[in-house]
């Protein structure tokens, strides 16, 4: 139960709705206790003395016992209600916060399935027990205890039988709870593989109809399916256990006080009224126990989600502002790697408790195998020593072959991970001196692959500067070559977008999210292989637009295409990890055998040069 | 009855759904809103608690020994208070010792054959809950199955989540915890106005009538508001789920844009709707305990006023009346389960209704009833004069003809949006043309099984999607029949052999969700080599190397052209390099083709593709010759494409 207590702090707020509520309680179940006084009342001094009056005047106080009862009952849900949604809204808005402020080697590690159901499910199951603990937690160890004292004082005698029963129906608790709380946590497990299936098959919808595998998938399902069934079965069974036996040891101890009661009385040692509610007393306490012990069941159910939730809000995010991060920062644009190496090493390692499918790290360092054993250390780096100086305004373009580390080398320029090894710079200040919103208003990145939000078009333009005027994001999808397919939607820059952007294909999504990171003036641009998706002439007309727009600005380009990075100031050819050879086309071509060989494959299936086209390199 | 009428509003549903606007955003909530106005009425919540009914009548036997069992046990413990009475009366009182002895062990054996069978009942019950639950759910799953891509494209996947796990969680609570607490709540109910009636019936008439009427009222005030309450509590909570799928999904980009406190505001209005829905409908829910017990007490306070009154009168004994007040207390317990249990079985069918309701979804893509099965094809594809539109106010694709004989390379350039992944969109049938005809060897599509045809296509789609799973398992997707050397095969023709074997643990390295720690580059060579091994008749490859290394993509053009062969391919790509060779370009713009013809020929027309090669060979150009560059003068390709 320790997740849980943990997550018992976001009541704190909330303490004195959290404590109206069983106070409110304790007053319902003060009236209900007074109910059978008054009906003791009614039949000794009313119906059997035959006396109209107080039969009368005693119901009346029924009536008013009742009334009050019921406002403790109303109030009582009330209040246990507004702290619960209260605890859940706050739980919801922490943990969302948490998943903001993870960097993004948190967001490998947590993956994306598992956060939205601690985000929905868990939280919805916390909520949920602490409400009922809110009213019935209070209602049932009042009524146990009032009970017990009562039963204790009506006959000492009898009141050793829960000296054996007590401890009986303890350690069945205890047993059960042991042995069901790592069952509700493999169905928690289970039910995350289903909803991986799910989830796979609404974002893969095409390739399950292309391949026709509807079928394959249903099987996949019900597999899962099945699964998770067997494993609730077996949990709810042991579950099951609990209820029958607390019946069977509070009837025995029933049966028990009357043999025990039986021979007293006719001993003279006791009277039958006595025995008698020794038994109602028995019975009630009992009872309670037994709602307590069906509500800690809930509660180890509920420990399963508060330990995934713990989970989330105990993680550390990986890239973290300093203290006194540099918040005024205007950079002109000089970008240096120091001797910079990285690895997804540390940030991709499994989570054990999660069960899910082990993420083996090896994002874009599928190399590591080859790696002679003298580097086994650094296995799993991604760059290795790479030393590289951007000037402000320069363009560097970056070449490889796929998992080249490419795309890696980008993201350390904001920030989006940090080094293992070395230091990035920008305009000589260390990256993680500064603070991390100031550092990513400045360097901008259009990422491989294009998500946008729902919402407009319009909005997703401006969704890295929400206060720019509509001449200002014209302007952006005009450079990004968005412009005219943009206007050509009835709603133009209204138009909305589709989760996850589905009626848009993918090099007009692409342009968006050029436009996205143009619009917000950056001093250090950052193209991720961003134009993949665009036609080859809509893409010359990008980088010629972007060339414009680059003057003064230091920018990155991750190509496949040659022709895209052909203009750039220093192009860098990255081979697993390393920077293989760096300067400008002519310098490549003449220096690196690897950049020819890039350039050898796309040139050879280019036409031989036309007078036009030969002659066309003026504007540059 | 009720069952046409669900359909019938299913299927308004149906035609509803294209009439929305083009662009749609959260299609969720808006699906939701249909889905509301159709419980409205209280017919449809008996249709779906009858069709709950239906599911658990397959579990028949199981749900026939728990009513049992559960009524023998009513029965058991209705028959506590009886002996304690008589022990007090026959044995103690008397002094009987071996009397009470005896009648203590009947007592402890009833007892225990109670416990026995409520353990048993809970043992059955759990599987039949758990077994109904698991067939809504494969339900679901299945009739998602049938849904054609238009149904996905408008609805937001975090909402559809919500519907799989937590409305049917919701059902699941119910049929676990709560049927059979029902059914011994009413049957304690009815055993014990049973006995009220035994014991004095003018009293119990008096009481019987008064508890059931105040209980009527109270729930026609509460019950609308609590349904009401939980339907808006489901619709806010498939909203916010539909925000946080969206967010988490794209934290990347929220990252990168520093777009955090923006999200967090924008979440903390959903979450504080979801707060403002969920109180109201916990709230009222609740009122139901308090207020049956409530009522309860006053039906004590008039049994006692009415008892006392009629003893006075002499029509009733005062112990009658003791008695009797005694059974009427039992009376709360069961009624107060029932209260509680209101609240759940009131969730449970909201959430059945929203399982239901994609269960009804009824798919706008089906095969027509004397669809034809396909033999295996030759491979000749004509469209004939095909228009087709996402939405019917947005045309994509106009008067579109074309003819693709058995084995031929057809390409499909143009701009982005131009609509060229449509046409492929449509030769899958993954979308019905809105008018003209396309038939393959001359049989139109929409007389054919959709799997048939699809069986006999292969595609490797722009957006590559990989299942979790190991690598071999994701390139056996293709043709799940195949053997290891099979699938290695098709990787090495690939190319993804080579960095299939650098993974760590090979072709049984597990991918995780979405093939994350894959490069694009990476999972596009697999889903290459999946389509390889599904040797289809039809090959699509739409944009199927535009994320691989040129140096890579060389290796693939090589196995890409054994592939072709013999096959009718369909090839969009950027990169016109690679598709000189084809048979048959088509120029397509603005959703029509405006030029075809071969390479050769296209070039000799001087048109839109002689324009579009110059703009990709242009750049190359640029620094074939850089020093020609410098020499040249102020007129540039640029300004002439402009120009045309």
């Amino acid at each position: 139960m320790v997740a849980t207590r943990k997550l018992s702090a976001f009541l704190a707020p909330y303490w004195y709705w959290a404590t109206l509520a069983p106070l409110l309680m304790v007053l319902e179940v003060a009236m209900d206790l007074m109910q059978p006084r008054l009906i003791q009342h009614i039949i000794d001094d009313g119906i059997t003395p035959g006396n109209m009056d107080v039969v009368v005047s005693t119901g009346l106080w029924m009536v008013v016992v009742a009334v009050i009862a019921v406002f403790g009952g109303v109030g009582c849900t009330i209040f246990a209600v507004l702290a619960a949604q209260g605890l859940g809204t706050d739980l919801r808005a922490t943990l969302f916060g948490k998943v903001q402020s993870f960097s993004f080697g948190n967001l490998d590690k947590l993956e994306t399935g598992g956060l939205i159901t601690r985000l929905t499910n868990d939280v919805t199951q916390v909520q949920e027990v602490v409400m009922m603990v809110l009213r019935i937690m209070v209602r049932a160890p009042l009524l146990m205890v009032g009970s017990l004292i009562m039963a204790i004082i009506t006959s000492p005698q009898l009141a050793i039988l829960f000296v054996v029963l007590i401890p009986v129906v303890l350690v069945i608790l205890i047993r059960v709870i042991n042995r069901s709380y790592p069952l509700f946590g493999g169905v928690q497990k289970r039910l995350d593989a289903l909803n991986t299936v799910m989830q796979e098959n609404l974002a893969g919808v095409r390739i399950v109809k292309a391949f026709v595998r509807a079928q394959h998938e249903i099987t996949r399902f019900r597999h899962a399916n099945d699964n998770l069934m067997n494993l609730n079965i077996e949990a709810v069974r042991v579950v099951a256990v609990t209820m029958p036996l607390n019946m069977l040891i509070l009837n025995a101890g029933i049966v028990a006080a009357l043999w025990i009661g039986g021979v007293q009385v006719t001993s003279g040692g006791m009277q039958v009224g006595q025995v008698v509610a020794f038994i109602n007393y028995l019975m009630q306490a009992l009872m309670s126990l037994v709602m307590v012990s069906m509500l800690t069941m809930r509660l180890a159910r509920a420990e399963a989600s508060a330990v995934r939730i713990a989970e989330v809000l105990e993680s550390e995010p990986e890239v973290k502002n300093q203290v006194d991060a540099i918040t005024t920062f205007v950079p002109r644009g000089k970008v240096v790697f120091d001797n910079v190496s990285f690895s997804y090493n540390d940030a991709n390692a499994p989570l054990s408790e999660q069960g899910r499918i082990t993420v083996v790290p090896l994002s874009e360092q599928g190399r590591i195998t080859v790696v002679p054993l003298s580097e086994q250390g650094r296995n799993n780096e991604v760059l290795k020593n790479i030393s590289v100086v951007a000037e402000t305004g320069q363009t560097i373009a970056l070449l490889g072959a796929t998992g080249a580390g490419k795309s890696s080398f980008v993201q350390l320029i904001p920030r989006f991970y940090d080094v293992s090894g070395g230091r990035v710079l920008i305009d000589d200040l260390d990256v993680r001196t500064i603070d991390e919103a100031t550092l990513r208003s400045k360097v901008s990145i259009a990422l491989q692959e294009s998500v946008l939000f729902s919402g407009s078009i319009r909005d997703n333009i401006r969704y890295g500067r929400p206060e720019a005027n509509d001449e200002e994001v014209i302007a952006a999808a005009q450079l990004a070559q968005a412009h005219t397919f943009i206007s050509g939607f009835p709603e133009g820059y209204d138009s909305i977008v589709g989760q996850r952007g589905v009626n848009l294909s993918g090099g007009q999504k692409q342009r968006i999210a050029i436009a996205r990171a143009i619009l917000t003036q950056p001093e250090v641009l950052i193209l991720d292989d961003s134009t993949s998706a665009v036609d080859v002439e809509t893409e010359a007309k990008i980088q010629d637009a972007l060339a414009q727009l680059r003057q003064g600005k230091t920018s990155f380009v991750v190509a496949q295409r040659i022709n895209t990075v052909l203009a750039a100031d220093k192009i860098l050819v990255l081979d697993e990890g390393r920077v293989v050879a760096e300067g400008t086309h002519a310098e490549l071509l003449a220096s690196s055998p690897i950049y020819r060989e890039i350039y050898a494959s796309q040139m050879d299936s280019q036409p031989e040069p036309t007078p036009i086209a030969s002659k066309g390199n003026g504007h540059e | 009855m009720s069952e046409q009428n669900s359909s019938r509003s299913a299927a308004t549903q149906n035609q509803a759904a294209p009439e929305l606007p083009p662009l749609m955003g959260r299609g969720g909530p808006m699906g939701m809103r249909s889905t509301m106005g159709k419980v409205e009425h209280a017919k449809d919540k008996r249709s779906t608690l009858y069709r709950l009914w239906g599911y658990l009548r397959r579990q028949r036997t199981a749900v026939t020994l728990a009513a049992l069992l559960v009524a023998v046990n009513t029965f058991l413990a209705l028959l506590g208070p009886y002996f304690l009475t008589k022990a007090i009366d026959d044995y103690i009182l008397p002094g009987d010792l071996p009397g009470l002895a005896r009648l203590c062990g009947v007592m402890l054996g009833i007892y225990a054959l109670n416990s026995l069978f409520t353990w048993l009942q809970a043992y059955i019950m759990a599987g039949a809950a758990q077994r109904t639950v698991r067939d809504l759910r494969a339900d679901l799953f299945d009739n998602l199955q049938t849904l054609s891509l238009r149904f996905f494209d408008q609805r937001a996947h975090g909402d559809l989540m919500s519907r799989l796990s937590n409305d049917v969680e919701n059902v699941n609570v119910v049929l676990a915890e709560s049927a059979t607490q029902l059914v011994s709540g009413l049957l304690s109910l009815v055993g014990v106005a049973a006995i009220m009636l035994w014991l004095n019936p003018r009293l119990a008439l008096v009481s019987l009538i008064a508890l059931p009427l105040m209980m009527l009222l109270l729930m026609r005030w509460v019950a609308p508001r609590t349904r009401s309450g939980y339907r808006a509590q489901q619709a806010t909570l498939g909203t916010l789920n539909g925000l946080i799928e969206e967010t988490v999904t794209g934290q990347r980009v929220v990252k990168a844009y520093s777009r955090e406190q923006k999200v967090m505001t924008e979440f903390a209005v959903a979450n504080a709707e979801l707060r403002h829905a969920s109180t109201r409908a916990q709230i009222y829910g609740g009122f139901m305990g308090p207020l049956i017990n409530f009522v309860n007490n006053i039906g004590l306070a008039i049994v006692a006023g009415v008892g006392g009154w009629m003893a006075l009168q002499g029509l009733a004994t005062v112990g009658s009346i003791a008695g009797f007040i005694n059974y009427s207390r039992q009376f709360s317990r069961p009624l107060n389960e029932i209260a509680t249990l209101y609240n759940s079985i009131q969730s449970a069918i909201a959430g059945a209704e929203r399982v239901f309701a994609i269960i009804d979804e009824e798919p706008d893509l089906v095969d027509a009833p004397d669809a034809q099965s396909l033999p295996q094809i030759k491979g000749d594809v004509v469209f004939d004069n095909v228009s087709f539109g996402y939405n019917a106010n947005a045309p994509v694709l106009k008067g579109v003809n074309l003819h693709a004989k058995p084995g031929e390379i057809i390409a499909l350039v143009g701009p982005t949006g131009a609509g060229k992944t449509t046409i492929v969109n449509l030769l899958t049938r993954f979308y019905d043309i809105d008018s003209g005809r396309i038939t393959i060897d001359g049989l139109d599509l929409r007389q054919l099984r959709k799997d048939d045809l699809r069986r006999q296509l292969g595609i490797v789609l722009q957006d590559t999607f990989l299942f979790s799973g190991t690598v071999m398992e994701n390139i056996r997707y293709g043709r799940l029949d195949a053997t290891d050397e099979e699938v290695m095969a098709a990787a090495k023709l690939a190319n993804a052999d080579p960095f299939i074997h650098r993974l760590q643990q090979g072709y049984a390295t597990p991918l995780s969700e979405r093939g994350n720690n894959l490069s694009q580059g990476q999972r596009q060579l697999l889903s290459i080599a999946r389509a390889i091994l599904a040797a289809p008749r039809i090959l699509i490859l739409d944009e199927a190397t535009s994320s691989v290394d040129t140096r890579t993509e060389q290796h693939i053009q090589e196995a890409m052209r054994r592939l072709m062969m013999g096959r009718t391919s369909f090839v969009i790509a950027h990169r016109l390099s690679t598709i000189r060779e084809a048979n048959q370009i088509l120029v397509i713009n603005h959703g029509e083709i405006i030029e075809r013809g071969t390479h050769t020929g296209l070039l000799a027309q001087q048109g839109f593709y002689y324009n579009l090669y110059h703009s990709q060979f242009r750049a190359n150009a640029r620094q074939a010759m850089p020093q020609a560059a410098h020499a040249a003068g102020a007129h540039t390709p640029h300004q002439e494409l402009a120009a045309t």
